[in-house]
Parts: C-alpha cells; structure tokens; sequence
C-alpha cells in the first residue's frame, strides 16, 4: 500500500507543481500575486473537459494531447487580456490595488466560467479509463496518474531549460532578480511581462487540464488547488522555482499520507508543517 | 472635543441614527443592522490596513471567531447564552486566534504577509468545515436569542427582536467603537503605526520596535473584527464555515477601498454601500459575483481612494478641509 | 566622545575602510571629505551600526559599541539622517518630528488620548521646528515641501531624538544650490544651540569651510590629513588629490 501512497504523493505533488510554478513565475518576474490564479486552473479544467466531451468520449491518445494544449492555450490567452488591461494598470500602484485588481477578476473570472460552461458539472473521465491500469510491486496502480507525472516532468525540465538556458528565459530571469537593473540593461520590461504572465497563467490552464479526467470540472474547482499553491509558496520561499518543487513535493506527499492515515488531519496536519518551517525560516525553504 | 465640529457632526449622527427604528421597514432595518457590524469590522480592519499599511486577505478568520463564539456558547453552554458574557468572550476569543496568527505574520511583510494571513484563515475554514460534529460543518449553527441582562426574548420572534432593543445595543457598541478607534488613531500609539505605514526604516530608526507594534496592531484590529462578527451572527441567525474563507475577507477589504482606506469615515461608508450593493447584485442577477467584481476593478482604478475619499477630495478643493 | 580606533572594512579584495583613526570631541562640527569610494559612507555606516567592523574598535562616551546593534546606538544617542530623505510621507511636518519625540520619550503605547493633547510633547515639536526655521510648514506633508526643506525635516527628525552625535550623510545633496547655505544655516543653527557633535560627509568644499570646526579627509580608506579648515585647504597633498591642483 505504502507504493501506492508514495505515487499519489508523487501526483497530487505533480499537479500542485504547476501551479504553484506559474504562480511563482509571475510572482518572480512581476512581483505580482495572482488571486486569479486558481480561475485560470479552472478555465483550463473546463476547456479540456468540454474538449474531451465534444471530441467523444473514445479518445484517442492524441486528442487527449489536444484537450491538453486547449486547456493551456485558453488559459494563456485570458491571462493575455488580463495582463493588457489590469495589470497594466498596476505597475504604478501598491501592493494593495495588485491584490484587489486581482481579486476583482477572481470574482469576474468565476461567474465568467458559469456563464460559458453553466452550472453543471463536466465528466470526462475517458482519458482515464483508457489508459488502463498498470500493475507496480503488487499493487494495480492507473496509468493516467503515470501520465500526469511524466506531462509534469517534461514541462518542468522544459522550464528549467527554458529560465536557465534560452536568451528569453535568461531575460525573465534578470528581471526577477532585478527589476531595475534589468530596464537598465535594455530589456523590454512590458513584453517579457506579458509573455512571464501569459506562461504563469497557460501552467496554471495545463494543471487544470490535466486533472479533469480524474475529477469533474465543477464551478469553484480552483478554489483548493489555489490555496495549496499559496502553502507552496509560503514553504518554498517566493520566486523560487526549487521552492515550487520541494514545497510541492512536500504538501503532495503530506497530502497523500495524510489522507491515508486520517483525512481529518490533512489540512492541520499540513498548516502546522508549514508553520513549523516558517518558524525556524521566515522566507520559506528557498527563499530570498 | 466639543468644539471640534467633527464632533458635533457625530453627535447629530447619532441622534438621527437613533430614529431609524421608526423610518425603516424590518427588512431595511435587518440591511442596515448588517450594515452597522461591517462597520465595526471596517473600522478595525482598516486600522490595521489604512494606518498600519498592512493588507491581511484573512481577516475573514476573526469574523468567524467571534461568530462561532456565539454558535458554540448557543450550543454547548446555553446558561451562559447572554450578551454581556458573549460580547467579551467574542472579543476575548478572536484576542487569542489574533495574536497567535498575527505573531506568525508580522514576522513578514507584503506579500508574503498577504498570503500567509490568508492561509491561516483557510486553516480556520478547514477545521470549522471538517469538525462537523463540533462545528456543524456545512449546515454551521444555528444562533437563537440571547438573554441580555437577564432580560429572556424566548418566544420573540427574530425581526421584532432585532428591531427593538437589539438595534439600540447594537447602535451604543457602534458608537462606542467609534469613540475608540477614533481614540485610538489620533493617539500617540496611532501616530506611531502611521509613521510604520509611511517609512518602515525610518521608524525602527526612531525606536518603534516595529514588529511589535504592527502586532499591536493586528491584535486590535482582529478583535474589532470580531466583535462585528458576533454583533452580525443574531442578525443573521446562523453562522457558517465560509465566514472564514478568503473570498469573504476579501469582500471586507472589498468594503474598505470601496469606503477609502485613506479617511476615517472611510470603512463605515463602504460598509454600508457594499451591503446594499451585494443585495442589489444578489437580487437582479445569479451572475452578482461578476457585478461585484467588474464593479471593483471599476472602482479601484477610477476611484482609488474610495468614495468616502473621492468626497474628501472633492471637499478639499472647494476650499473646506476635511483632515484625517 | 566617540573614538574610532583602528576601524576597518573589506569588501572582498578591497579595503573600504582602512585602520581609521577619528575622535570626536563634545560639541564639535567635523566634515569628512574625499573623492567617491573613499569610505566615507562606509565608515558612517559602521559608526551607526548597520556594518560590522572587520577590525578596530568604536567607543562612545567610553563604551565599546563596536558590535551593539542599530537600536542600541540610537538609544545611546546616535542620530543620523540620510542621503535619500526618509521622511514620513504621508504625516505632517510637525507628527514627523512628533512621533520621534513620543517615541524617545517611551509614549507611543499610550493609545487612548490624541496626540494633540500632550501639549508639551508638542510644544516641543514646535520650538525644534522653529529652530529649524520650518515653523510655518508645520502642518504640511512632505509632499507639499521643497527639497530643502525635507532634507531640514530630515535632520529635524534625527535631532528630536536627543542625539548627542549626530551623522549627516550629504546633508545638502539634491538641494538648490541657492538654498544650500539656507538649509545648512537652519541645521547648524539648530546643532549648536543644543551642543551636539556633528559628523558630516560633504563634497561641497564651500559648506565644508563655512561650517566646520575640524575638516578629516579620506582617500582610499585610510585618512589622509585632519585639521582645520583653512589649514586642509593649504595642504598639497589635499590639493592634488581632491583638486587635482599640482604645485
């Protein structure tokens, strides 16, 4: 049984990854905090839902490619058009309009998603059924799960290649750890913004994309992996992409135990892990 | 004090407040009632926010102390079911909760201090949502009438209650919140928070040990939250988990900018709009929460003091002025 | 009052300070000049606390601060006012030098009376403003003031809080020049009503000769020459060195 908690841990860690990864990318370049964040994961969970169930439910593994990349794409493209008009408006104010602009388009993205998709719930568990199960150490283990971990792999080195190796990614870098000196340097402030802003948001869209099939995509479905994000965040330390993986590895596997020994201590359990980390170092695992 | 024209405004307020009873019908004067505890809550959250300058999306987290106090006293110590026991043990409950969790956050500042606040609350959430058998989980408590001053309204219907003595107690611990927060900023504790929202560095550098009175403040402000909590929990009837979540501060900091963090006056004002805005929205749309937010994005970015702000200004320059 | 023996600061390969030897004595006005990267900036630094010393030691009135930290210094009578203006931006004039007061005086955890009823917490506001010629801008915010003004404000704020040595970081930097003599006639006017010793870093040679009781001049971390006014401005090695005068 334990294999089978360590996987889940592995899992839910996966998805929590993502999230908290755009989440921190916008954080880091942008010094902004997305509220809105968990929208864009549920955006992207009904776009890919939708996708899955036009498409027909005999879904073909390409296609399950394809409700990916929807989810992802959706998701960038109104972190796009958020970016333009709200944050824009932003930069020149404080921290407080930040979080209330951001709120605002929380409550607007919410009764946006209701007003597109409605208020029932998207089943779309096809993917899952067919990848089948998989058998690991005695224990019968379902592929997709597999799936998801090995999709978060690949987008996770992708990003690490990406901020540590391409031009672009190495420009992100500078401002996040600059701002200042980065204008100084030349670099196009407002372009790398947006594309650090579209990037955050279309990860977040992928991990609500990766996770409909398992789960049906339901109005307020990115309220939790929001909150998880923030204990990411928090544990990990601001704008740390090390601090995503470790503060995700930790909540996923916290998660998965917790769950197994006793579901009630989950949350506690995990608040007083965090708080315990906070304690001894105030700015997180990784953090600045 | 009495030559302060400031003063004589409040004083013809209030009068004027006391008669409302009489110019309502119940429904309105149950709007109102609601409206008045956010007042309270407003004023609190904003010492913490437009004069310490700090932005907790978790205040949401004292509101349901103090409303949960009532619901547990009603539940499981009904000989104690009076409001000049539950009005201290509100206040003296969310003093233990603030403290505890504003010790953890002050340590940080900004955003890391936005988030973990936040955190906290959902903390509170969680426990108050899982522990259904204590709790009451998603039903939450149910809030009877209390006893005040050995005075019993058993058999008293909800509405009579409320528009009768309850409102001129919840009138007075208006009032008197008021008085002291008004006390309390225009003190030198006040001036010392002010001199931490306006330069951190500058403050430690003059001697305020700025972490402590930032959880001074924290303290103060959770407490006022959680009187309103309670205060709002017999309007209401009923107290549920979500009174912790994070989007619910959010509609208490929501109220703040909407009133203007920069005034006084500024929270009451909001509170009260916001009120009858949600129930406006509520009432004409299912679609309220993308009225509330488009309606907020509109008013941060045009009217970014708020209205109670927006009038100041508007004060100022037609040559009267109108200071903090 | 304050002895600086052998101080000195690395940075990496580089000695930003360089076994400094300074003394101050009570009531003196002393300006510390030299060309960029000297260490004068640094060596206020470690007098105020916010570096630690790699060598050396600092006494102040006869005790060993070397190590204590900011607050503890600030305590014990060092004030210093900054190159970027650090004022409280949204307070007025007369709260900015107000709240330090209340602060020096131990009264800011009185929270229930006004701050306007502790008539001679604020009487006494008033008179440092006054001193500091800043009488009628009492009621503004930084906002509504010049930049010398602010720069006096600034100076102002470090003065409530009793300092018994003052550090002045470029105290007429960003400043008109027309209004420098003002300003610096508002704040030494102030400075040697009260006694307090002063330590100031400056480029303006004009500011220097005109308000100095002892000139020390820094290159490269270590002193170069200290004396007089008049008597710094003869010497050639000075002159070389910061004029580029040669002969």
């Amino acid at each position: 049984m334990w294999v089978v908690y360590t996987l889940n841990g592995l899992y839910f860690a996966a998805l929590l990854f993502l999230t908290s990864l755009g989440l921190n990318i916008i954080l880091g370049v942008m010094g902004i905090l997305n509220l809105a964040h968990g929208s864009l994961y549920a955006i992207g969970a009904f776009m890919a839902a939708w996708t899955i169930i036009s498409l027909g439910m005999k879904v073909p593994t390409f296609l399950l490619f394809v409700s990916l990349l929807s989810g992802f794409i959706l998701a960038g493209i109104v972190g796009f058009f958020m970016e333009k008009s709200l944050i824009r408006a932003m930069y020149k104010r404080t921290l407080e309009y930040q979080l209330l602009l951001t709120f605002g388009a929380l409550l607007l993205l919410e009764d946006a998603i209701k007003m597109v998709w409605g208020g029932q719930a998207y089943y779309a568990s096809a993917p899952f059924d067919l990848l089948g199960k998989v058998e690991i150490f005695g224990n019968v283990y379902p592929i997709y799960f597999l799936f998801v971990m090995a999709v978060t792999f690949f987008a996770g080195l992708f990003i690490w290649f990406f901020m540590g190796r391409t031009k672009l990614g190495i420009m992100l870098k500078a401002i996040s750890l600059d701002r200042e000196m980065a204008t100084g340097l030349g670099l196009d402030i407002g372009r790398l913004s947006t594309f650090a802003f579209v990037l955050g948001s279309g990860l977040a869209g992928l991990a609500g994309a990766l996770v409909v099939p398992t789960t049906p995509a339901l109005l307020g479905i990115g309220m939790e992996p929001l909150i998880l994000a923030f204990i990411v965040v928090v544990v990990g330390g601001l704008g740390s992409l090390k601090g995503a993986l470790v503060g995700a590895l930790l909540v996923g596997f916290t998660r998965s135990f917790g769950i197994a020994i006793l579901p009630e201590i989950e949350l506690p359990l995990l608040f007083l892990i965090a708080g315990i980390i906070l304690v001894v170092k105030p700015e997180g695992l990784f953090g600045r | 004090m009495v030559k302060n024209p400031r003063w004589v405004a409040y004083g013809l307020i209030f009068i004027f407040l006391l008669f409302i009873p009489r110019l309502l019908s119940i429904h309105n004067l149950m709007l109102f009632e609601y409206g008045l505890t956010f007042a309270i809550v407003g004023l609190g959250f904003n010492l913490l926010l437009g004069y310490t300058g700090l932005l907790s999306f978790g205040h949401g987290a004292y509101f349901a102390v103090g409303a949960y106090t009532v619901g547990m006293v009603a539940k499981y110590l009904p000989e104690a079911y009076s409001l000049e026991i539950l009005v201290p043990a509100a206040l003296f409950f969310s003093l233990i909760i603030a403290l505890i969790f504003g010790f953890l956050c002050v340590r940080h500042t900004k955003i890391f201090f936005s988030i973990l606040a936040l955190s906290l609350s959902m903390l509170i959430f969680a426990l108050l949502f899982k522990l259904y058998h204590i709790t009451g989980g998603s039903d939450g408590l149910r809030v009877p009438l209390p006893t005040m001053f050995g005075i019993s309204f058993k058999g008293m219907r909800r509405p009579l209650f409320l528009s009768g003595t309850y409102y001129y107690f919840l009138l007075m611990i208006f009032a008197i919140s008021c008085v002291v927060m008004r006390g309390i900023v225009s003190s030198p504790f006040g001036k010392a928070l002010q001199a931490i929202r306006d330069n951190e560095v500058r403050a430690e550098l003059i001697g305020i040990r700025v972490r402590r009175y930032r959880l001074y403040a924290f303290i103060i402000s959770g407490m006022f939250v959680g009187l309103g909590g309670a205060l709002w929990s017999f309007v209401n009837g009923h107290v549920t988990a979500d009174l912790s979540h994070w989007v619910f501060s959010g509609e208490i900091v929501y109220m703040t900018l909407l009133g203007g963090f920069g005034i006084f006056e500024g929270p009451i004002v909001g509170a009260i709009i916001f009120t009858y805005l949600k129930l406006y929205a509520m009432g004409n749309t299912q679609y309220w929460m993308f009225v509330i937010g488009a309606t907020l994005i509109v008013l941060v970015l045009l009217l970014p003091n708020g209205v109670a702000g927006a009038f100041a200004s508007l004060f100022a320059k037609m040559g009267r002025k109108k200071s903090v | 009052m304050l002895i600086v023996k052998n101080l000195t600061k690395h940075f990496g390969g580089f000695n930003a300070v360089d076994d400094v030897n300074l003394e101050i004595k009570e009531g003196e006005i002393i300006s510390i000049i030299g060309t960029n990267g000297a260490g004068k900036t640094t060596l206020v630094n470690m007098i105020s606390g916010y570096l630690k010393p790699d060598k050396g030691t600092i006494l102040f009135f006869d005790k060993d601060i070397t190590h204590a930290s900011p607050y503890i210094r600030i305590k014990l009578g060092i004030g210093r006012s900054f190159q970027l203006i650090q004022l409280f931006e949204n307070s007025t004039a007369l709260d900015n030098v107000r709240t330090a007061l209340f602060s020096k005086y131990g009264m800011i955890r009185r929270g229930l009376m006004p701050a306007d009823r502790y008539t001679s917490v604020t009487e006494e506001a008033v008179k440092i403003l006054k001193n500091f010629n800043m009488l009628d801008k009492k009621d503004l915010t930084p906002k509504a003031l010049s930049e010398g003004d602010m720069k006096i404000l600034d100076v102002a704020i470090a003065f409530a809080l009793k300092s018994k040595l003052l550090l002045l970081d470029e105290p007429t930097s960003g400043v008109a020049t027309q209004d420098k003599f003002k300003v610096m006639d508002s704040i030494v006017s102030a400075i040697r009503k009260e006694g307090i010793s002063t330590l100031i870093i400056e480029h303006d040679m004009d500011i220097v000769l005109g308000y100095s009781d002892r000139v020390v001049v820094m290159h490269e971390g270590k002193v170069m020459a200290e004396g007089k006014p008049a008597e710094i401005m003869e010497n050639r090695e000075v002159k070389a060195t910061l004029f580029g005068i040669v002969g």
